[in-house]
């Protein structure tokens, strides 16, 4: 499998980098630490959601070995409480949400476009800077006493009981939340006002579309959790009454403001990764994406459906039976434009010519995964069902499907697809594919499991267990170790290629984007002259400048389609 | 290897059910796509390093198709889910009443008799039940996997939860709302008995002390109560005889009915909800009643439906309970 007879036509090893580009451009750490240029950047976010990524993983390792026993293995119940909460804090805030969006849509979005950079390349670093801070706030209650509220910061539990360092890490998060509230901006008015000539908004990159209904998101809803959880912190620090009931309080008030945050955010994380998969696969499959209209359409109606649904989350807590039906129907609603993309996508590859290359990998990785993880909303949508399964392991498994099977499938398949621009080299392929594949196995031994946990009854965010949900936790565990695996090996290989990797040239797939149009890696400027678009997003047939072998190519009447 | 928890309440078939109809759909769909996709990903295998695909842009019908088609069945899951939930979030009339207090860590009920038990349930098979849930804390959750029931313990709210147990036995119970330090231990046992045991139980193990009749009564006096609330409906509060699962009517001209939720309220929150008639002249009681105190209240409060409503406090507190 390490050779396919689709070896790449450019990636010949006749290619040498560019002696130019925003690498070398400038050099030293000022250079980096005071860049506006949004490829440098991307790779300062790179860097720290790595790290936090790695925080967090470590605090799911300790989970998961903790969980090996039905007593518990390796600590007490409150460090056990910390490690989960500290693994959603930094795996949310910190790593997933600005994985996509502020890496690869940082990079990419002007790349795509045709434009020199964002619209605001200061407020591009100022971003980054405070997503810093936050997350120094944050890694302050990590190692001065840790957080134990669950990520899910429920009151009065979080404002009133908790012992641990509840302050400093809301002040954190809220913090943070700008730095999304200012890459939104960023992005909506990059995409409206800085497209190249001839870049209408139907010949947009899938990617950018996905990226425009996130930073609506980012915009309307970041603002929420900010001032909710500067409230549960004001409750905690001044004893104002806002949640709590012996102050005159309403808990639930607190769940509904986190949630309709939090619920968004879901989509925060999902709808960048679609985004990459819509540009992986026709890319692989060497054919335009089918439906483009309805992908892109759908992404909208994801972010904007998406605040609706938010109480769906609370069906339990006693709120009214009308409300619960109303959020129950609007939730099964929000998983119709999710459906249509993945049978979009599927019919993507009928008549493809479809390599077996990494990304590709990934992204039927993703298909897979987000398709349990997508179904199993159906399930915890049903008011009926979900009396059964809500705060069980169901549910763990449920989103881990959807944020971890779907966002990051989607992330590291991506890191792949643009490695060679980002990097100007290609990933070791064997390797990489060995990765994808353990990845896809590891993932699905950790968490499909959870799922009959959570079915047979056993609750979220227990340390110790009764003996009979043992097998299912130890099937869990090992595939977390295969899943790690998984994770250390492109990290390792990613790091190599960027000195030993074959040079890759501009356009190795070869893909049809603008971004595949300049240099690997790219002028600090972009592109020595601004492009102009005169095709379809993916249209491979009338594009002679990508060496295609298009006059062998079966042919097709003109398109009927709705591009 | 079980695949599902026992089926020992009225839920339990009917969760399944919904379990299985989801299921068997989203298999169909699981498996179609994912064929499809392995099809097609063999199938159309790049033959030469330039080749490309067929230009498809799309077609209306099949994206008709595939909007339609999954959102009716959707609906169908929707309304499947939505039957069972309206019965869940609907007690009967005639339920076995048990007060569930939460607090961090452990649960404490206490029986229509006023027998109180910690981290135990003790109900009679076949006959609805009733739980009234409410936390002395945090956030709990009382949940049955057995039963498929579970509902949140919220603090300052009154929830209820509702089963019929159909099987005698054991049966785990847990807190499924993250709830501090110890929540993982802060379970217990539901022990399903047959009528006639459980009556045997409760008076096997009933005492007078712990009956939140004579408890409530003994509060209603020392916390002065009893210097307003005139039984004769001559005091500066309505008389409560007969107040319980009654309409009263608001000053405002709204009617609410005097469940265990409003009379919690009325005493927490006096001002809320005040009585045509009457001043808002009821101090807070907020922060100096247990929620268990609350119950007994409520449980003497209860008793006092069974005495006649004299003639003179007549057309005053209670406005339609005959």
């Amino acid at each position: 499998m390490s050779t396919t007879p689709a070896a790449r036509p450019s990636a010949t090893p006749g290619n040498t980098l560019p002696r130019e580009h925003y690498l070398n451009a400038t050099y030293g750490i000022r250079s980096w630490l005071l860049t506006t240029d949004h490829k440098r950047i991307a790779l300062l976010y790179l860097v720290s959601v790595t790290f936090f990524f790695f925080i967090g993983g470590a605090f799911a390792t300790m989970i998961r070995i903790h969980l090996l026993t039905p007593n518990g293995y390796l600590v007490t119940a409150e460090t056990y409480n910390k490690l989960f909460t500290m693994h959603g804090v930094a795996m949310i805030f910190f790593f997933l949400i600005p994985s996509i969006p502020a890496v690869l849509g940082n990079f990419l979005i002007p790349l795509m476009i045709g434009a020199k950079d964002l619209a605001f390349p200061k407020i591009n670093l100022l971003s980054w800077y405070i997503y810093l801070v936050g997350g120094s706030f944050v890694l302050y209650s990590f190692s001065t006493g840790g957080l134990d509220t669950g990520w899910t910061f429920y009151t009065p539990l979080s404002s009133v009981y908790s012992n641990s360092a509840v302050t400093p890490a809301v002040i954190g998060v809220f913090i943070n939340g700008f730095s999304s509230i200012l890459t939104g901006l960023n992005f909506i008015v990059t995409i409206h006002t800085m497209r190249a000539p001839g870049m209408t908004w139907f010949r947009l990159p899938l990617f950018v579309w996905a990226h425009y209904a996130t930073s609506i998101i980012f915009i309307l809803g970041t603002p929420v959790i900010a001032i909710t959880l500067l409230l549960a912190g004001l409750e905690r620090m001044l004893h104002l009454g806002f949640f709590n009931p012996a102050l005159g309080g309403d808990p639930i008030l607190f769940q509904h403001l986190f949630w309709f945050y939090s619920h968004p955010a879901v989509y925060i994380m999902i709808l960048p990764a679609m985004g990459v998969i819509s540009e992986i696969i026709p890319t692989f499959a060497r054919k335009p994406i089918f439906g483009y209209t309805f992908i892109a359409g759908s992404s909208i109606a994801i972010a904007v459906i998406g605040f609706f649904v938010w109480a769906h989350h609370m069906f339990l807590t006693g709120e009214s039976a009308y409300a619960a039906l109303t959020f129950s129907l609007l939730s099964y609603l929000v998983a119709i434009p999710s459906a249509v993309k993945v049978f979009n996508w599927t019919s993507t590859l009928y008549k493809g010519s479809i390599s077996w290359d990494t990304p590709m990998l990934y992204a039927l990785g993703f298909i897979g995964l987000f398709l349990v993880g997508g179904l199993t909303g159906l399930f915890l949508a049903c008011l009926g069902l979900d009396i059964h399964i809500h705060d069980t392991y169901f549910v763990v498994a449920h989103f881990h499907y959807i944020m971890v099977g779907g966002a990051v499938m989607g992330y590291v398949g991506g890191l792949h697809f643009w490695w060679p621009k980002i990097t100007g080299r290609l990933y070791p392929e064997f390797l990489a594919r060995i990765a994808a594949v353990t990845l896809f196995i590891g993932f699905n031994l950790t968490f499909f499991p959870q799922f009959i946990l959570g079915y047979l009854g056993m609750p979220r965010r227990y340390h110790s267990y009764p003996p009979e949900f043992q097998v299912f936790n130890v099937m869990s565990t090992a595939g977390a170790s295969i899943l790690a695996l998984g994770y250390l090996l492109p990290m390792v290989y990613l790091i190599w290629s960027m000195r030993y990797g074959t040079v890759a040239g501009r356009n190795p797939w070869p893909a049809t984007g603008l971004e595949w149009q300049t240099d690997s890696p790219p002028l600090t400027e972009n592109f020595d002259v601004t492009p102009e678009v005169t095709w379809e997003a993916y249209d491979f047939v009338n594009r002679p400048d990508l060496g295609l072998d298009v006059k062998g190519a079966p042919s097709l009447a003109p398109a009927h389609g709705d591009d | 290897m079980p695949l599902y928890p026992e089926q020992a309440s009225n839920f339990a078939p009917n969760v399944d059910a919904l379990m299985v109809y989801i299921t068997a759909i989203c298999l169909f769909f699981a498996v179609a796509i994912t064929a499809a996709v392995i099809f097609f990903f063999f199938k159309y295998r790049r033959k030469s390093a330039g080749g490309v695909g067929v230009p498809i842009h799309g077609d209306m019908r099949l994206e008709v198709i595939w909007l339609v088609v999954p959102l009716i069945l959707s609906l169908t899951m929707f309304a499947g889910g939505a039957v069972v939930y309206v019965d869940f979030r609907r007690p009967p009339m005639d339920t076995l009443d048990i007060y569930v207090v939460g607090k961090q860590w452990m649960w404490k009920a206490q029986q229509p008799t006023g027998l109180r038990e910690i981290n135990e349930l003790h109900v009679p098979v076949g006959r609805n039940v009733k739980l009234i849930l409410a936390s002395e804390d945090v956030i709990h959750n009382f949940s049955v996997p057995d039963f498929r029931v579970k509902m949140d313990v919220v603090p300052g709210h009154y929830n209820t939860l509702w089963f019929r147990p159909t099987k005698p036995g054991k049966y785990h119970f847990y807190c499924s709302q993250y709830c501090g330090t110890n929540h993982a231990l802060m379970g217990g046992w539901v022990t399903v008995l047959e009528p006639t045991e459980y009556e045997a139980w409760l008076s096997g193990s009933s005492s007078a002390d712990a009956n939140p009749l004579v408890a409530g009564e003994k509060l209603f006096a020392e916390k002065a109560c009893n210097t307003c609330h005139l039984s004769d409906g001559k005091g500066r509060a309505p008389s409560l005889n007969g107040v319980y699962e009654g309409k009263v009517l608001l000053a405002d001209g709204s009617t609410v009915t005097a469940d265990d939720a409003y009379i919690r309220e009325s005493i927490l929150a006096p001002a809320a909800k005040v009585v045509a008639g009457y001043q808002p002249v009821m101090p807070t009681f907020q922060g100096q009643l247990t929620e268990e105190q609350i119950i007994a209240l409520t449980a003497y409060i209860k008793s006092l439906q069974s005495q006649p409503v004299p003639a003179t406090g007549a057309g005053i507190a209670p406005a339609g309970k005959k």
